[in-house]
């Protein structure tokens, strides 16, 4: 088990990371979400030992290791750059940790066997790396992790320099292959889909900070605040800000919404309201929801989706619906939000709901 | 703005080609619309570079002509081309200001300077910088960056084309809801011939009109996105647009009867005589309805992703996916229903005309 | 970026630690030992204070010689910055052109310092030298051990063929570092060869530009072992730069206080002028910025 305690790293006086606490057990896989400059790769090289926490310790298997530099400890890297020795063959780049461990010939030969077999690499074997495609680049990277058998495995944005379809391939199979090395897995991304893909835990990260950490799935539908929210949302999550006045989410003094009845428990006050896209409707999901008259901006058509931006009230709001919808732009059009699905925030941020779980 | 002819261009950065397999681009034959909004689509190594290049002028085509408005291109540079370009990685000039990089391209064609300073003021409040204006651009964050791009090449009111080369790779996911719906907005409002690359097939389908599929150096599909989801007339079009793509089962074929396995179900029409053709018969995941009666399956797992659940299952020993709604349960003892109206039917994975089929 | 604490690491450098002591702070400790004494021979020495200071910074030899340094690395510079540039924008940048380029660039480097007096000495003379004896030819009357010009103009000649390429290799190296996408948006843009340059080259090549101008600056200023043999300071003193005038108050006159005060001086003046050149550089960077 790896276990942050209140780590914080602060590089010429900027906080890249401040006060993250996170307990990643035996054998899981951990997404870290959140946009470029999050914190992201510092966490990694922190957990990693390449940076040394300005406060706060690490800790592996109850043992302190906060000192402890990288060589000493077991880990291993993967890249969003495809980082291979470019004058070995794909036999020798996987076997290189096993060199330098000193396995012996037989075990190494099986070793790499299986790792390649598992990552496809087989008939690769005897080229080199930049004979390859990316694709075949980035799975001698991730060949040479796994047999490096390490107890902590770093994922930068590994598929991030891929094809959209080659990495929707290796993100199917990434899970599986974790799943067979036992190790701590640590994945780093800046899409919420990669980390749905995933499932596993998810840390979002914002500005340094874990906002949640927990089920990926639990983040998504249940976050704990506004931006742990809008971290997991794409489509950008839409927003308003609304006045609760007893059964009513006011939009506006004429415009209400009727409160869910996990929400009824609220006081009345301001609050703001969240809704993925795909929970905006042109139709009522329930027969009962208010009709809100939004403008529309644009038409995204995917050929089987079309996104519609909306303007509503000065909101800007994205519309995910099932089919071809050609609207015209500047048309006024009534939209639905279903409320069964709605998130609620107090003006802080918090989420309004019941106590949800938020990492220790 | 201009309609941009390819006439039967082909091209290999070989010397002396020989066969087809030497040629990055076999053979390409096709009209761009003034005025339209194009994707080039399809993974790396297909070719869809190489055909930009040979529209903005860096590469001449082995074969064949360009015309730009029935004038011949081939021969011409790029910058006697007039046209603009957005590349992967924001190009900008660090140490000119946010103004004078959109100022560059009109300047150094002699436009007058009260014309230029009206025409950058229009495009930086386009582009949303106004409050960066005076700003060197060095130092600002790369979505701000690949817009100072976008905006130089709009800067220019009489360019004959935008072409796009997978401008939002660098960018994060949010921004890029925001900079496609920017480059969504200004087509509309201006009607720039726009030709757009990239490998990702939501960029694709929600950028252009029309989006041309490309694999292994050839159009395999030119249609909307509709067609392209509906009625994909390769395999390869199936399985490349769509997340997941679109379910492929061998199958064999008896008028409008298709057996997968033992199973038979009804196509919308009826097959010509396919001999001894490869038969595959094709439903998008989209279509797959999970429920208590059709087809029955095994479950191999659910990937809950949010918005929707992905069902991986076998069928008749064949991997199939479905997508399901976020709240639909998964039936104890599953089976499923291909919509009718959506089955197509690939031989030697082309798409079979089915007689009769709407 | 702090780097994790290894105490081995220590040992690493400690060789090259008792190196630069015995080669450099040891030297130098003893030079500024005699700078202020005084001897008669026979290790006999009586303390001068700052008497040798005083009587360098007083004399018309020091100032003539440094004047004759700054005009040198001022000429220097003008002639090999620009001609650098232009050559490293010449370079192909791929294909077969590249390494050929690079060796020939190189090649001049290679040669020790010496030798490149020797060649130049050669190559001047009037009799078998292919300049000298050209120059005669085309009834020149040229000769670089009678005219200080002449002295002067083989001198710089020598010092641009054996020293732009160092320029030019590091230009070369910020240059081939620029993408291709920026050249063809300046081609889009419509940008000029001027344009592509001030814009795109230029500020792609400055931190580059920065280490050669400072190279090229200090080793100028500090120029010995090629004037010494191509000329050996004549004719006059008209080419004695600040080193070769050291070395002749050395050894020639034995005046080993003196020479230690000058040393030490001119030593100051290096790092002086290198630290303003450095900072004047770096600041006019992050102005940019």
């Amino acid at each position: 088990m790896l276990e942050l305690r209140n780590v914080t790293k602060v590089v010429s006086g900027a906080r890249h990371i401040s006060g993250v606490s996170l307990r990643l057990e035996e054998g899981s896989l951990n997404v870290l979400l959140g946009p470029t400059l999050a914190g992201k790769t510092s966490l990694m090289r922190l957990m990693a030992g390449l940076d040394q926490p300005t406060s706060g310790s690490v800790w592996m298997d109850g043992a302190d290791v906060t000192g402890v530099p990288v060589q000493r400890r077991s880990v291993a890297m993967v890249y969003q750059q495809f980082i291979n020795y470019p004058a070995m063959t794909v036999f020798e780049n996987i076997a290189s940790p096993l060199r330098v461990a000193g396995t012996n010939a037989e075990t190494l030969k099986r070793r790499v066997g299986e790792a390649a077999d598992l990552l496809r690499l087989g008939p690769y074997l005897n080229r080199m790396p930049l004979e390859l495609s990316g694709g075949q680049q980035q799975r001698t990277a991730l060949a040479r992790a796994m047999v490096k058998d390490a107890r902590l495995v770093l994922l930068d944005e590994p598929l991030a320099n891929l094809d959209y379809k080659l990495r929707e391939e290796l993100r199917a199979e990434l899970p599986r292959i974790f799943a067979a090395t036992g190790a701590i897995f640590v994945y780093a991304t800046t899409e919420p889909s990669e980390a749905l893909l995933l499932g596993g835990n998810t840390a979002t990260l914002s500005e340094g900070r874990v906002t949640q950490f927990g089920p990926t799935i639990e983040g998504f539908r249940k976050p704990a605040d506004l931006i742990t929210a809008q971290t997991f949302s794409d489509p950008p999550l839409n927003t308003i800000e609304v006045e609760k006045k007893r059964g009513n989410f006011m939009l506006d003094p004429t415009v209400g919404l009727p409160v869910p009845a996990e929400y009824e428990g609220l006081a009345d006050g301001p609050y703001r309201i969240g809704f993925q896209p795909h929970h905006l409707s042109l139709s009522s999901s329930t027969g009962a929801d208010t009709a809100l008259n939004a403008r529309v901006t644009v038409t995204e058509i995917t050929g089987s989706e079309s996104f519609i931006h909306l303007d509503y009230a000065g909101n800007r709001w994205v519309m995910l619906e099932e089919g071809v919808h050609r609207l015209s732009v500047d048309d006024t059009v009534e939209v639905y939000i279903d409320t069964r699905h709605l998130l609620v925030f107090e003006p802080s941020g918090r989420s309004a709901a019941p106590a949800r779980p938020v990492a220790a | 703005m201009a309609r941009i002819d390819l006439d039967n261009i082909r091209h290999a950065y070989m010397a002396n080609p020989a066969g087809d397999e030497d040629y990055a681009l076999k053979k390409v034959h096709h009209t761009f619309v003034d005025g339209g909004a194009y994707a080039l689509l399809g993974p790396s190594g297909c070719g869809k570079t190489t055909l930009l290049n040979i529209i903005s002028g860096l590469l001449r085509p082995s074969e064949g002509q360009i015309l730009f408005d029935t004038r011949d291109v081939t021969g011409l540079p790029t910058e006697a081309r007039n046209i603009a370009q957005v590349f992967q990685f924001p190009v900008v000039y660090d140490t000119m200001t946010v103004y004078d990089n959109l100022a560059f391209p009109l300047r150094n064609r002699g436009v007058p300077e009260g014309v230029v300073d009206k025409r950058v003021r229009e495009i930086i409040a386009m582009i949303g910088l106004e409050e960066r204006a005076r700003r060197k651009a060095q130092g600002l964050t790369a979505d701000e960056k690949q817009k100072i791009s976008l905006g130089r090449g709009l800067a220019r009111a009489d360019v004959n084309a935008i072409l796009f080369d997978e401008p939002l790779t660098v960018i994060d996911p949010h921004m890029k809801w925001e900079l496609r719906t920017q480059l969504k907005e200004l087509h509309r409002r201006f009607g720039y011939t726009m030709v757009y690359v990239t490998h990702d097939q939501t960029e694709a389908l929600t950028f252009a009109d029309n989006v041309v599929v490309m694999y292994e150096g050839e159009i395999v599909q030119i249609g909307t996105p509709e067609e392209l989801f509906e009625r994909p007339s390769h395999t390869f079009v199936g399985y490349f647009i769509g997340s997941p793509g679109m379910n492929l089962l061998p199958a064999s074929v008896d008028g409008a009867t298709v057996r997968i396995g033992s199973q038979s179900l009804t196509l919308p029409g009826r097959a010509g005589a396919l001999g001894s053709d490869r038969i595959e018969l094709g439903i998008r995941p989209e279509f797959v309805q999970l429920g208590r009666e059709g087809m029955p399956i095994s479950i191999t797992k659910v990937e809950d992703i949010g918005r929707k659940k992905i069902v991986r299952a076998e069928l008749e020993g064949e991997t199939i996916a479905a997508v399901i709604d976020e709240d639909t349960e998964v039936p104890a003892e599953p089976h499923v229903v291909f919509d009718p109206a959506h089955l197509n039917l690939y031989a030697n994975s082309w798409r079979v005309d089915l007689e009769g089929a709407a | 970026m702090n780097k994790t604490l290894n105490n081995k690491a220590w040992f690493m450098v400690l060789p090259v630690l008792v190196l630069v002591a015995f080669s450099a702070v040891i030297p130098l400790m003893t030079v500024v030992n005699y700078s202020v004494q005084d001897t008669f021979g026979s290790n006999v020495f009586f303390w001068a204070g700052t008497e040798w200071f005083q009587e360098i910074l007083a004399s018309d030899r020091f100032w003539a010689a440094m004047g004759r340094n700054l005009v040198f690395s001022a000429i220097i510079l003008a002639i090999e910055v620009p001609l650098g540039i232009f050559i490293a924008l010449n370079m192909p940048r791929k294909g077969w052109g590249v390494p050929v380029c690079l060796v020939l660039m190189a090649l001049p480097l290679l040669i020790p310092f010496n030798v490149v007096g020797t060649i130049w000495q050669v190559f001047g003379r009037i009799d078998i030298g292919l300049l000298g004896h050209t120059l005669a030819e085309l009834g020149v009357n040229y000769n670089y051990v009678n005219n200080p010009v002449h002295a002067w103009v083989t001198i710089i000649l020598m010092d641009v063929w054996h020293w732009t390429s160092l320029v030019v290799l590091l230009c070369y190296a910020g240059l081939v570092s620029i993408p291709d996408a920026y050249y063809q948006a300046a081609k889009i843009d419509g940008a000029s060869r001027w344009a592509v340059f001030r814009y795109i080259q230029l500020p792609k090549m400055h931190r580059v530009l920065l280490i050669a101008i400072l190279l090229r600056f200090m080793d100028s200023f500090m120029i010995y072992t090629e004037p010494f043999v191509l000329t050996g300071g004549g004719p006059g003193n008209t080419t004695t730069f600040l080193s070769i005038d050291l070395v002749k108050l050395a050894i020639g006159e034995f005046n080993l206080g003196e020479a230690a005060a000058m040393s030490i001086i001119y030593f100051l003046i290096i790092l002086v002028m290198s630290w303003v050149f450095y900072t004047v550089m770096t600041n006019y960077g992050t102005e940019r910025r």
